[in-house]
Formats: C-alpha cells, sequence, structure tokens
C-alpha cells in the first residue's frame, strides 16, 4: 500500500489548531468551577448566572444590539440605493470617485474613521448644535457609514449578476417602474440584502475602536465594557460573555451561509 | 450518347423554395391572406434612427407592418434588429422619427403604458413565481377581477399545453417549456402586438423546427400580429408572412419569402436569402425585351428575357439559384446561357445532390439536382467535364 502524503492533512490540522484552539479553550473555561481562569475545577454554569445579574453587563449588551439592528438596517438601505446606482446609472460624471469613496471604508484604518468622525460630530456640534453631545445616536450614524460600503459591496455584485431584463419584462407588463423594482428586483436581491444585513450587524456588535471615539458617557457598548473589565483581569465570566457571542456569530454566519446556498439552488 | 441533363425543380420552384424546412406557399394560408389584402397598419415606423454616440444602430428606417401579420426582421448579428424592436416596445427612445401604434404616436409613450408585448430572448421569467404567477403578472397589473384572471390564465395555460406545470417554478421546467411559458405570459393580456426577440435561438435544431410550426399555428389562433426578430433564414421563410431584411441598421428589402427568394433587389439579399451564384458582368444590349450581359467569369453571354429599369448601371450581377441552373455531359446549342466546366465535388443529401463545378472561367458554380429514381446511377462523377446551363427567364439581375 502506498503511503498517504502527510503533509496537507497536518497542514490543515495545523491551521485548524491555530484558528479554533483559542476559541475552544474559552469556551472551555466558560463552564470553570474555579475563579482562575487557566485552572480547571470542575463543570459549573455559574458564571453565565453570574453574567446575567450583571447589570452593566447587560445594559451594554442592550445598547450594543439597538446599535447593530438600527446600523444594519440602515446600512442596508443606503448601501443598496449605492449599489443601484453604481449599476444601473451606467456612465456618469464622478461615477469614479463615488466608487472609490463608496468603498473607502473597507480599506480606511479604523483609528482614522473614528477619529474623522469625532471631529465631524464636534465641529457640526458647535456649528449647527447637532448632535448635542455624543451617545448611541453617533455610534449609530459611524457604524451605518462604515457597513454601508460592505452592503454596497454585496449588493453591487449580486445586482450585476441579474439580467435586466426581467425588471423591463415586468415593466413590459404594465408594471412602473418603482412597482417592477420592487416586486420583481428586490426579491431576487433578498440573499444579498440578508448577508449584508447579518455582516453589518455583526461588524457593528464587534465594534470596539470606532465606537470608542465616537461615544458618550451613557452609550457604553458591550466591547467596550469588555475591553475595560479584561484590562483588570480576565475573569470566567468574560469567557462566558465570549462564548455567547461566539454562539450568535456562528449562528449568523450559519443563516447567511443558508439563505445563499438556497438561492444558488434556485438559480440552476 | 445519351442526353444527361437533370434539371433541378424549375416548375416547382414557382410555389415551393427549397431549404425550407416547411416553407409556406403564397396562399396556402387562406385567412391570413385575406385578412392581410385589407388590412389595416399596425405599427408604422416612420423614417427612424437610433444612435448609440456615433454609432448608427438603426439608420432611417421606414415600415409598416399590418394587423394580423406575423412579420420578420432578418439579420446578422449587431444589425439593429433588437434595437429597432426595443424602440417598438417602448425600452430605447428613437434618435430621430416617428413610432405610430394602432394609429397612434407612441414614440414617447412608456413601456407600460403600450398596447404591445415582448417575449424576451432570455426568456426574462420571474424566477421567485410559480409558471401561474408568471403568466397572470400582467393581467394582476390591470387590475381584472380574480376570477377572470384565473380563467385568462387558464385558457393561456392550455394553449400552451403547460397546464400540469401550472405551480411549478420557472427553474424546475426545461428550456422548452420555459419558452412556452414566456410566450403564455407575453400573450396573456392580448397584446396589439405581440414582440418576439429571437424566441427560438435558445432551443435544439429538431425542437426549433417543431416550435416554429407551433408559432405560426398558435399566431393564426389567437390572430395577433407577431414581429419576430431571427438571424436564421429558414425560420424567416418557415414562419412569416413578410420578411424584412436588415443590414448595419438599414432595412435593404421588404417582401414575402418568395418574392425575396425569387426577386432579390440587392446582391445582399440575394446571398443572404438563399444559395446563389453571383457573377459580374457588363450590360452589352440593353432594350425593353431583353438584355445581354457579358460576365467575365463565364465563357457565353447571358440573355435575359426582360429589360431593366436601371439604365444608368453599366455593371450588373447575374443572380442564380443552384436549383435553376442544369447539369449536362453535351454541348448546348445555344449561342448564350451555358458555360463548360469541371466536377470539383459532389454533395449528397439523400433528396438532392449539389455539383460544385469549377468554370473554365475559374468561378464557381453550385448546381442542386433532384434525385427523383431510386435505381438510377449517377451519370455524372468526379471530374467529368460538364456543361451548366439556364433558362433565360430564371436570371436574376440587381444592379447594386
Ligand atoms: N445600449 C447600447 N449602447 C451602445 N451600443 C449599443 C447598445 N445597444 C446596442 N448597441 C449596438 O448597436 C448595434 C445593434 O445592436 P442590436 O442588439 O440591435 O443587434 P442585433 O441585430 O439584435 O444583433 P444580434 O443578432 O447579435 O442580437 C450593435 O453593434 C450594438 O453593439
Ligand atoms: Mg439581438
Amino acid at each position: 500500500m502506498r503511503a498517504r502524503p502527510l503533509f496537507l492533512p497536518s497542514a490543515l490540522a495545523l491551521g485548524l489548531t491555530f484558528l479554533y484552539a483559542p476559541i475552544l479553550l474559552l469556551v472551555l473555561f466558560s463552564f470553570n468551577e474555579s475563579r482562575l481562569v487557566t485552572v480547571w475545577g470542575g463543570f459549573s454554569l455559574k458564571w453565565y448566572g453570574a453574567l446575567f445579574r450583571n447589570e452593566q453587563m447587560l445594559e451594554a449588551a442592550l445598547v450594543s444590539l439597538r446599535i447593530a439592528t438600527t446600523s444594519a438596517t440602515l446600512a442596508t438601505v443606503l448601501g443598496t440605493l449605492a449599489a443601484l446606482i453604481l449599476v444601473r446609472f451606467g456612465r456618469f460624471r464622478g461615477r469614479l470617485l463615488f466608487t472609490g469613496m463608496i468603498t473607502a471604508p473597507l480599506v480606511m484604518p479604523e483609528v482614522i474613521t473614528g477619529l474623522s468622525l469625532l471631529l465631524l460630530f464636534v465641529s457640526l456640534e458647535t456649528t449647527l448644535g447637532w448632535p448635542s453631545g455624543r451617545g448611541v445616536d453617533t455610534i449609530i450614524i459611524a457604524h451605518t457609514t462604515f457597513c454601508t460600503a460592505y452592503v454596497a459591496v454585496v449588493v453591487q455584485s449580486r445586482l450585476g449578476g441579474l439580467d435586466r431584463s426581467v425588471e423591463e419584462a415586468a415593466m413590459d407588463l404594465g408594471a412602473r417602474p418603482l412597482k417592477a423594482f420592487l416586486v420583481i428586483t428586490l426579491p431576487m436581491l433578498a440573499p444579498a440584502l440578508v448577508s449584508g444585513w447579518l455582516l453589518s450587524f455583526t461588524l457593528s456588535l464587534d465594534d470596539l475602536v470606532i465606537a470608542s471615539f465616537v461615544a458618550g458617557p451613557a452609550s457604553t457598548t458591550l466591547p467596550m465594557v469588555v475591553f475595560s473589565s479584561v484590562r483588570l483581569g480576565v475573569t470566567p465570566e468574560i469567557n462566558a460573555l465570549a462564548t455567547l457571542l461566539v454562539l450568535v456569530a456562528t449562528v449568523t454566519i450559519l443563516v447567511a451561509a443558508a439563505v445563499l446556498w438556497r438561492q444558488e439552488r434556485g438559480q440552476r | 450518347m445519351p442526353d444527361h441533363t437533370v434539371w433541378g425543380q424549375c416548375d416547382m420552384m414557382e410555389t415551393v423554395a427549397p431549404g425550407a424546412a416547411a416553407a409556406r406557399p403564397e396562399g396556402s394560408r387562406p385567412g391570413a391572406v385575406l385578412r392581410r389584402a385589407e388590412a389595416r397598419p399596425i405599427i408604422e415606423i416612420d423614417d427612424v434612427v437610433k444612435t448609440f454616440g456615433a454609432f448608427v444602430a438603426v439608420d432611417h428606417v421606414s415600415l409598416t407592418i399590418r394587423e394580423g401579420e406575423l412579420f420578420a426582421l432578418l439579420g446578422g448579428s449587431g444589425c439593429g434588429k433588437t434595437t429597432l424592436l426595443r424602440m417598438l416596445a417602448g425600452f430605447e427612445r428613437p434618435t430621430a422619427g416617428r413610432i405610430l401604434i394602432g394609429g397612434q404616436d407612441m414614440t414617447d409613450t412608456a413601456p407600460y403604458d403600450r398596447p404591445v408585448n415582448m417575449m424576451f430572448q432570455s426568456y426574462a421569467l420571474f424566477p421567485h413565481m410559480t409558471v401561474e404567477a408568471n403568466v397572470a403578472f400582467g393581467l394582476r397589473q390591470d387590475r381584472m377581477p380574480r376570477a377572470a384572471i384565473r380563467e385568462r390564465v387558464r385558457e393561456m395555460l392550455d394553449l400552451v399545453e403547460l397546464t400540469p406545470f401550472a405551480k411549478r417554478k420557472p427553474h424546475h421546467l426545461s428550456g422548452g417549456q420555459r419558452q412556452r411559458v414566456a410566450l403564455a405570459r407575453s400573450l396573456a393580456k392580448h397584446p396589439k402586438v405581440l414582440l418576439l426577440d429571437e424566441p427560438l435561438a435558445a432551443l435544439d435544431k429538431k425542437l426549433r423546427e417543431r416550435t416554429q410550426l407551433e408559432l405560426v399555428g398558435i399566431q393564426e389562433r389567437v390572430g395577433t400580429t407577431f414581429v419576430v426578430v431571427t438571424h436564421d433564414q429558414e425560420e424567416a421563410m418557415t414562419m412569416a408572412d413578410r420578411v424584412a431584411i436588415m443590414d448595419s441598421g438599414r432595412i435593404i428589402q421588404v417582401d414575402t419569402p418568395h418574392a425575396l427568394y425569387e426577386y432579390p433587389n440587392t446582391r445582399f439579399v440575394a446571398e443572404f436569402f438563399g444559395t446563389v451564384n453571383l457573377f459580374e458582368g457588363q450590360l452589352v444590349e440593353d432594350e425593353p425585351d431583353h438584355l445581354l450581359i457579358r460576365c467575365d467569369a463565364l465563357a457565353n453571354p447571358v440573355y435575359v428575357g426582360h429589360g431593366i429599369s436601371a439604365r444608368e448601371h453599366a455593371t450588373v450581377w447575374i443572380a442564380l439559384r443552384p436549383e435553376k441552373l442544369a447539369v449536362s455531359t453535351t454541348r448546348p446549342d445555344a449561342p448564350h446561357n451555358w458555360d463548360r466546366g469541371i466536377v470539383e465535388d459532389i454533395v449528397y443529401l439523400g433528396g438532392i445532390s449539389t455539383y460544385h463545378v469549377r468554370l473554365d472561367g475559374g468561378a464557381l458554380a453550385r448546381v442542386t439536382t433532384q434525385n427523383l429514381e431510386r435505381m438510377s446511377a449517377p451519370e455524372i462523377t468526379w471530374d467529368d467535364v460538364v456543361y451548366v446551363s439556364w433558362r433565360p427567364d430564371n436570371v436574376v439581375v440587381v444592379t447594386s
């Protein structure tokens, strides 16, 4: 029998270990009885209990969810509009500039994005009196800004692949342009909208840097709480929280994949 | 030595053009002919131009399409057929000129306000709707009562024999079935005119030939005017009452398939519509009752039994259809309308054979003969010296 090449399987195992061992360790230690993070003291759910009694943590989680939901929704609407302009309006003056500006947040260092938004909000406040102070609203605006870029890219690629004549057929059969878009094009874009929304949602939930720049005193998000408490030392409670976040992220990704897969199948 | 002259099907040629799978002789659709004779124009295209930047896609096209007609737009790739059709549907606005539908100027009318429907080349079915919902879509836009919609959808699915598939989504259908859904959907609103952009291009050859006749049948039953775009000459011949031949944005000739085949007005039409032998020549005698033409490629002059109106042309082309030529091993006595050559190739197609004869002047002549007798051994074979001849009234003279 010929010896199987060992290189590829071991490279794969190594890669997977590198990627997932820390996460597995984290999940494991979230069920640790012991207070010490690195010493196994038996199975327990007590840190999850503690987590749900931690008012500050819960409040931050609610703030984060509110921000993520709102900015993902706004970004999906704006990103879709941007994609429509890019794909449907053909060539217009400044198209290249527009494309560049839409996608710039994808490559811009977060520190720069955060700093520039902070400067914007401060100068707006001094000249227009709005927004008065910073808080949830400014974080939502900031997150919407960079999530719009992601949605625009996702929707643009889907829209570019659609057969234009399907929409024309709807108009030919008597539907006005807006109706044709809503009844025909939008359902065909649905998978891209869903995955764009989910992507924005996780990006917003996850963001620490930009939020730190534009947050106010009453708007502490979950990543900010985690970050500040970790500076005082990692507790098993944080492990429990992280485990829950991993769960949310995994479910989100699976849903997005399932939606895309169903659509792929439908196309054939 | 026996005379092995084999004539083509000259006499039958008045009615049936070869090459067409099922050419429809004039008058085979009694209703259609009657209808056409007194039919009102339904589409009037008046000097329409369409440019994209500096590129002229449709160049001063004027056309009248009559009610109840099956009209074909025939032309090579990129000649502007789709652009013209899209202007009729309202998706493109003419750069200049007017378009009248049913006597009303609709040049600037939006697609959703026009009494025409289009069947797209890609079918453009709504992927997230069932067959039924696809067909009902147009009727829903008109806010028709539900019961009436259901009745009409049933009738349409019956027409295209898709009733068992009503609840399916388009991606669970075969190519031919999708094509019929698209047809049913575009006919559901009883449009004044149905525009079809290469309706059969996506089907395989067998299915295409069957569907051509089916489409003609459906058109006769519903009585709607059809405008079919195609780049397939046989398809246009099989289906259409009249054909417009397009080239680089211009209409070259509009006529019945029979007239296009027997009386092409240019070299382009003669070559595009069927196979032809073309020879350039000079007018040496130009009388009201006959012409004499000398061609460099032919040893003998060509005698034509009619005059031509365009006298200023000294250079003309003669067009000879392969089936109107005869090959023979005996030398004709006539002073004109024959030439000598060597058989270079024989293409045997069962019902007919095509002889490729290299004339002494160097030109190639294609001659088609019918294989009428089962037992007769072919008398003419490769490298034989043969004489190619034709009758004076079978010569077409074109001046451009
Ligand atoms: N939107 C457009 N912008 C620029 N040029 C165009 C546009 N639409 C069509 N054209 C050009 O106009 C010409 C005619 O196009 P059209 O689609 O009408 O050709 P067609 O006769 O339908 O050809 P085919 O048989 O390949 O479908 C082509 O050369 C094409 O490149
Ligand atoms: Mg075309």
